[in-house]
């Protein structure tokens, strides 16, 4: 891995761990505005919060698509420079960003708080990681599977969606509010699709590497529901403003299409798992582990977002905590552990010594029960509200929100214990991130590229001698 | 095939967007720029990280689409909040311009339409009819 990459990798890292950090801290000023207003205000850390969870997201599906576009594309031509161009850019827009935080100067929209005028910086980035990922696309050797497909789809709906969320720029898009609002909303949610491309797709080829099939990302039910996925980025994002009155042909499209999107992924995962023997299971424990969480996260939140998507319940979750439970639950709940099993598969984490594999797992309890917590209490807290404020329609605000805040603190001490056992894991991925030698990616692309060599390789790779464990099927 | 499915869906895609950017709001109703200048004060002082729009935004404050126009509240109810602030929301030491500018764009965002859905909008089949 080069040391541009390598850094990336810690990055991303450090990015969630910051968002868990200023999450857990934000949580404590909504529940204490009083004391919180006179160092560190709600409205300064809330973005703070998001932005690095939004960083950590994306930073994390593009450093791993970055280490596996050589050996996926079958090409030694990965545009070296204009890769690292795109890192140091994207990092050191980031950073700017913050420092903007610091100074309360904010850009107030939604995922995007900062001044508009960083975007631009952002935009830049985005353009040489593009350069760099077509360029490869267009050498490549073989027929691109699927998981090419969802990468490439992710990184052209990012930059198109990316772009709209900055329409407001112009005069005729923001002279009317229900406009503003509702193009706003569209590229948010398609927005998260873009991203959930990429790390889905990215999930898709750990899975082809543990299983040694290539066939799971080439089959035809496969590639019906990666349609299917696409359709949902496209056209399914109105459940953000089902309660805005604009044209209803925009509400009844996105009901009907619905959220289907979490199906295709359980579909696929399904597949692969019955194909996995004991033993594979076994050498690649802590990734697939990770994996095996995101799939209970799917299942969870698939129930959520399919009651969210009609909009009669709609009417109760729209605007409370659940919405929030729902956020939280797919990033943290599935991206984040999809891109956890895909950082630890790089750096190999089943193969580090015992006592960092046992922090490790230690980490992983911890978070996925306080995970459970921390959503449970999301989701009662949001079922308080919307009973209180839709049906009994209780006022003032405050009143209201009494019995909702006192939920809140089971989830804000939820998130403290979220923080310190994702703490646990990342410290120890960025560890055996900085033990990797320079070397390893080349190796890395040699071995586990579509050339029909199984990835589970055993420990003489560290003389070169690779000899794959199980037959090339 | 794949390239034609996509470049289809892509198509369909951009034809869908060109209609949503158009009829999204069938009343063209515009700001002033007053209301303008006031959208501004509201994104650079964060608001919406506290308080929501059309249910979006953050969990903190309560929803102001429909604040000024609300029976008990409007314009003047948010001029004292907003110039001085309350105990859980800070004083942003606004100036009397920018006060009026925010109590301009809540006054063009109210106008746009109710954030709640009354129990009769709600259809059989799950969905809503909204007229303005």
């Amino acid at each position: 891995m080069s040391k541009s990459l390598q850094l990336y990798f810690a990055f991303s890292l450090a990015m969630l761990l910051l968002a868990l950090f200023f999450g857990a801290v934000a949580a404590f000023a909504f529940l204490y505005p009083e004391f919180y207003n006179k160092y560190l205000p709600f409205y300064q850390l809330r973005p703070m919060h998001v932005s690095s969870a939004l960083f950590w997201i994306i930073s994390g599906a593009t450093a791993g698509i970055l280490f596996y576009k050589k050996a996926a594309f079958d090409t030694t031509n990965s545009q070296p420079r204009v890769e690292k161009t795109f890192i140091y850019l994207w990092m050191g827009t980031v950073v700017v960003v913050f420092i903007f935080y610091a100074f309360k100067k904010f850009g107030g929209r939604e995922y995007w708080e900062f001044p508009p005028f960083l975007g631009l910086a952002i935009l830049a980035a985005w353009l040489f990681l593009m350069y760099s990922y077509y360029t490869s696309w267009t050498k490549r050797k073989k027929k691109p599977p699927l998981y090419v497909w969802m990468w490439s789809t992710g990184i052209l709906f990012f930059l198109i969606t990316f772009i709209e969320q900055n329409l407001y720029q112009l005069t005729w898009f923001r002279q009317s509010f229900l406009r503003e609002i509702t193009v706003q909303w569209k590229s948010n949610g398609a927005m998260v699709g873009a991203w959930n491309q990429m790390i889905y797709g990215t999930s898709l080829y750990i899975m082809v590497k543990m299983s040694g099939d290539e066939q799971i990302a080439r089959g035809r039910k496969t590639y019906f529901f990666y349609f299917l996925g696409l359709t949902n980025l496209m056209f399914n994002w109105g459940h953000h403003i089902y309660n805005v009155p604009g044209a209803s042909w925009i509400r009844h499209v996105s009901y009907a299409i619905s959220m289907t999107e979490w199906l295709i992924l359980i579909s696929i995962i399904q597949g692969f798992k019955a194909k996995l023997t004991e033993q594979r299971k076994y050498r690649h424990l802590l990734s697939y582990r990770f994996l095996i969480a995101s799939e209970y996260w799917i299942l969870l939140n698939l129930l959520l977002a399919l009651f969210m998507s009609i909009p009669a319940v709609n009417r109760y979750t729209h605007g409370t905590h659940i919405t929030v439970a729902h956020a939280m639950g797919a990033t943290i709940g599935i991206n984040t552990m999809i891109l956890l099993a895909s950082i630890g598969y790089i750096i190999k984490i089943d193969r580090l010594n015992v006592a960092r594999k046992k922090y490790i797992t230690i980490g992983f309890i911890t978070s996925q029960a306080s995970l459970l917590v921390f959503w449970l209490s999301l989701i009662t807290a949001g079922i308080l509200k919307g009973y209180r404020d839709v049906a009994l329609h209780i006022t003032p605000f405050q009143e209201m929100m009494r019995p909702v805040i006192s939920v809140l603190h089971v989830f804000a001490i939820a998130g403290v214990v979220l923080f310190a056992g994702m703490a646990l894991i990342v410290f120890n991925y960025i560890k055996a991130l900085a033990q990797m030698k320079p070397t390893h990616e080349k190796r890395f692309a040699k071995n586990e590229g579509l050339i029909g060599l199984n990835p589970i390789l055993n420990n003489s790779s560290k003389t070169g001698n690779v000899k794959p464990i199980v037959k090339p099927t | 095939m794949i390239r034609w499915i996509w470049v289809s869906l892509f198509i369909c895609f951009s034809g869908y967007t060109l209609l949503v950017y158009r009829e999204c709001d069938s009343t063209q109703a515009s700001a002033d720029s007053k209301a303008l200048a006031g959208m501004q004060t509201w994104q650079e002082k964060n608001c919406q990280s506290c308080h929501q729009l059309y249910g979006l935004g953050g969990y903190m404050g309560p929803d102001l689409t429909n604040v000024i126009s609300e029976p008990g509240k409007g314009s003047d109810y948010m001029k004292s909040f907003i110039k001085y602030g309350t105990g859980s929301m800070p004083n942003f030491n606004l100036t009397d311009n920018e006060v009026a500018n925010l109590i301009a764009f809540l006054d063009w965002v109210d106008k746009s339409g109710q954030s709640r859905v009354h129990p009769s909008s709600v259809h059989w089949t799950g969905t809503y009819n909204l007229s303005k």
